[in-house]
């Protein structure tokens, strides 16, 4: 008589699939996962408990290592929190700049992932493509701020420098390129037979579970709830722009994909419609007191990154150093869903619906 | 019908060079026919003649497979090794695309010689003589392929009366090899890849086996060169790729799965997670592993080549040798068979750029998906062709 025996593999911290340093220990019954155990912490760099030792202004750069693929994000929830807590007010040209940014960085990391993505099911082109792109972005963002990855680029009051004055049509050049490429992505990857069967009907998450378990953003909004928080909970200039919020109803990772390819096009024409608006002003609020000394009380500001939901809660006790500062990443909450999701599942199905989540680790270990 | 040895092809060449010999230096009459001394290292030349055309093949394709790579990636691929020269290196700067192709072409030969610098490690749980064995055995499979190609009219080492058979055998040795180094590793995981490797290996042997008995069918004969032969009866091209068209696709799908290249590469690119079966290899004995898979990739495209494409034949019947017999043409033997070698080669190619091309584009097939697919979709399509092939038997 054979017995067969679970035996634990160890997915581990380095390896080239997993989104950075991401331990899984799989506990297998021949092909299938019976089990799933993350362990992180192996980029945790105590940023939060650092943050009560430095001013407010001298944190900023502490936030682009936050979740270093969308920079400006982890910058724009920082200062909005701040500005919302002092009472500090941001100009115009400030928030459109921001919003900019954002959005941008928005395609960036998307673009990143998708990349990540088809490396995991195998496909190496579509990782050049779509890193081709990328560069021309982050080309944008060094011409603005001298930086390609941790951009140190907002600031309490608004932003740190304005763009040159070439970046306009320089990014209106890229964005008009950049759309062919979305549906060259399209033909190439999503729209291959063998990507579809191997991502049709494959990591189901049903709504139920992806609010039970936190889970935000794209995955949220791919498991069939319209819930972006530009929309449910503006901030910034967000009200006055226009952008369709792709919802799609399986929660499979097909769907995943499909909203987040969507979502740089939305990004796309966001970008344009604000640099439309763009006008004369200055970009950053003049007289904030660089020992900033916020009045006592706590702040909680939500905003959209390309993961999910990234949100800054700041208790302040009056001094220039923060109390207590925490950061509610994405990912975090995305990694707390593995287990119930990747039950069941093949090796081969395994990478592919860890990578569909964009579960990125300097925002979860911070 | 004639059979295509290459010893024919020898003996003219060794009669002509004996004529020259004799007549412009010895002053005697040639001789007529050839001694069997020289008859008797006729196999061993050939043994030679492969061993150094599979290693200028492999340095060749490998290259090739990474610029065409460089070429679907939108990068250049290999550039910096391969001679330095000004001119050259100026020439490449200043024409992107002619450029590309004049770098980086010792890229390969610097590979071979780095890996034989390497430590040969072998794992202290590993059975030796099967993890020793494993990857010639592999070789020693793709070696034994070449015996029967037939790169030429007269120029096929042995045309055997039972050519076809005779591949489908010894290209099934490669799944001993494979399940050796799966085996011989010690290695659970690399077991498991090797295990997998060859399901993989044998049930996409069923169609490669079903499109080449359509072939069979409507050649009549399993020996290579009658099949090259009777395909100038076929209408169109004059290959038979026009009534068996499914049977091609099905035969490159099928080959290509053979080779475990991707997109069929599960087995090996389980390094997602756990490497294939040669995981523990390293150095030359990788080497081997590699150059092995190239040298099937070569072989199976030359089958296709020659039994779906026409082998040596230029299509609509076009046939040089005649005109050049007619001609009188001097040793238009040796002619004809350079022209043959030459159409042959390039059909070759570009079967190989169709492989390699697909490998860069697709992503990779799940486990269950490539089985369902072998056994649900191109055996029924191996089934479809073969009714095709008898039919038109039938019917002409």
């Amino acid at each position: 008589m054979h017995k067969t025996e679970e035996f634990y593999l160890n997915m581990g911290p380095q390896h080239p699939s997993t989104h950075g340093v991401l331990k899984l220990i799989l506990k297998m019954d021949g092909e299938q996962v019976v089990e799933v155990t993350p362990e992180i912490g192996f980029l945790h760099r105590s940023l939060e408990k650092i943050a009560e030792n430095r001013t407010y202004h001298q944190y900023i750069p502490y936030t682009d290592r936050l979740d270093y693929v969308t920079s400006m994000t982890s910058n724009f929830v920082y200062v909005t929190a701040v500005e919302k807590l002092a009472g500090i007010a941001v100009p115009r040209r400030a928030e459109l700049l921001r919003i900019i940014m954002a959005e941008l960085n928005r395609i960036a990391s998307h673009l990143l992932w998708l990349g990540a993505l088809s490396l995991e099911a195998g496909a190496t082109t579509p990782f050049l493509y779509t890193f081709r792109e990328r560069e021309l972005i982050l080309d944008l963002f060094e011409m603005t701020c001298g930086a390609r990855l941790t951009y140190n680029y907002m600031r309490i009051g608004g932003v740190s420098q304005d763009i040159p004055p070439e970046f306009r049509d320089r990014a209106k050049e890229f964005l008009k390129y950049f759309r062919p490429c979305i549906k060259e992505y399209e033909d190439l990857l999503i729209n291959n037979v063998i990507f579809q069967n191997r991502t049709r009907g494959v990591g189901v998450l049903p709504l139920k579970e992806a609010v039970a378990y936190g889970a935000t953003g794209p995955n949220l909004r791919a498991s069939g709830l319209r819930w972006d928080l530009r929309r449910d909970r503006p901030y910034s200039l967000y009200p006055e722009l226009e952008f369709d919020i792709p919802v799609r109803q399986s929660g499979d990772t097909m769907d995943r994909v499909l909203v987040r390819v969507e979502e740089m096009r939305q990004s796309a024409s966001i970008v344009e419609q604000a640099l439309d608006r763009l006008e004369k002003g200055e970009v950053r609020t003049p007289g904030i007191n660089m020992k900033l000394r916020p009045p006592e009380g706590d702040v909680f500001m939500r905003t959209e990154s390309p993961r999910g939901e990234i949100a800054c809660f700041i208790r302040s006790d009056g001094s220039p150093k923060p109390y207590r500062l925490k950061f509610r990443t994405p990912s975090f909450s995305h990694v707390g869903l593995l287990p119930w999701l990747l039950k069941g599942m093949l090796i081969a199905d395994l990478v592919v619906v860890a990578g569909s989540l964009d579960i990125v680790l300097p925002e979860t270990d911070r | 019908m004639f059979e295509h040895h290459i010893s024919d092809f020898l003996d003219k060449l060794v009669l002509a060079v004996a004529r020259y010999v004799y007549t412009h230096w010895l002053g005697k009459a040639a001789p007529a026919f050839v001694p069997e001394w020289i008859e008797r290292i006729y196999p061993l030349v050939c043994v030679v003649l492969m061993i150094v055309f599979i290693s200028v093949t492999c340095f060749f394709l490998i290259w090739w497979e990474r610029k065409v790579a460089g070429q679907v990636q939108r990068r250049m691929g290999p550039m910096t090794t391969g001679p330095q020269w000004g001119w050259l290196v100026s020439f490449m700067k200043k024409h992107r695309w002619w450029g590309v192709w004049a770098g980086g072409w010792l890229q390969t030969p610097m590979d071979a010689l780095k890996l034989i610098q390497k430590e040969d490690i072998i794992p202290s749980k590993a059975d030796r003589l099967i993890f020793i064995t494993a990857p010639f055995v592999v070789m020693t499979a793709c070696f034994m392929s070449f015996l029967v190609i037939p790169f030429g009219p007269h120029l096929i080492m042995r045309d055997l009366n039972i050519g076809l058979l005779y591949l489908l055998a010894v290209s099934t040795f490669t799944v001993i090899g494979i399940i050796m180094g799966g085996w011989g590793s010690g290695n659970k995981y690399s077991l498991l890849g090797g295990l997998r490797s060859a399901a993989q290996i044998i049930s996409y042997e069923v169609p490669m086996m079903f499109a080449l008995l359509s072939v069979m069918v409507m050649a009549g004969s399993l020996r290579m060169g009658a099949i090259v032969d009777a395909q100038q009866q076929s209408p169109g091209l004059g290959w038979f790729i026009v009534p068996l068209f499914i049977g091609f696709t099905v035969y490159l799908i099928a080959a290509v799965a053979e080779t475990n290249r991707p997109p069929f590469d599960l087995p090996e690119a389980e390094s997602e997670l756990v490497a294939g079966f040669n995981v523990e290899y390293s150095g030359m004995r990788f080497a081997m592993f590699y150059l092995a898979e190239f040298t099937n990739m070569f072989v199976v495209a030359a089958v296709a080549t020659a039994v779906f494409l026409g082998g040596w034949t230029l299509p609509f019947g076009i046939d040089p040798f005649n005109a050049l017999k007619s001609w009188n043409f001097q040793h238009w033997n040796i002619w004809a068979s350079v022209i043959g070698v030459a159409v042959f080669m390039i059909k070759t190619y570009i079967l190989i750029f169709i492989i390699m091309w697909t490998r860069w584009t697709f992503p990779r097939l799940r486990g269950d998906h490539m089985m369902g697919f072998s056994w649900k979709v191109l055996l029924p399509l191996s089934f479809l062709n073969l009714l095709i092939a008898c039919m038109w038997i039938m019917l002409m």
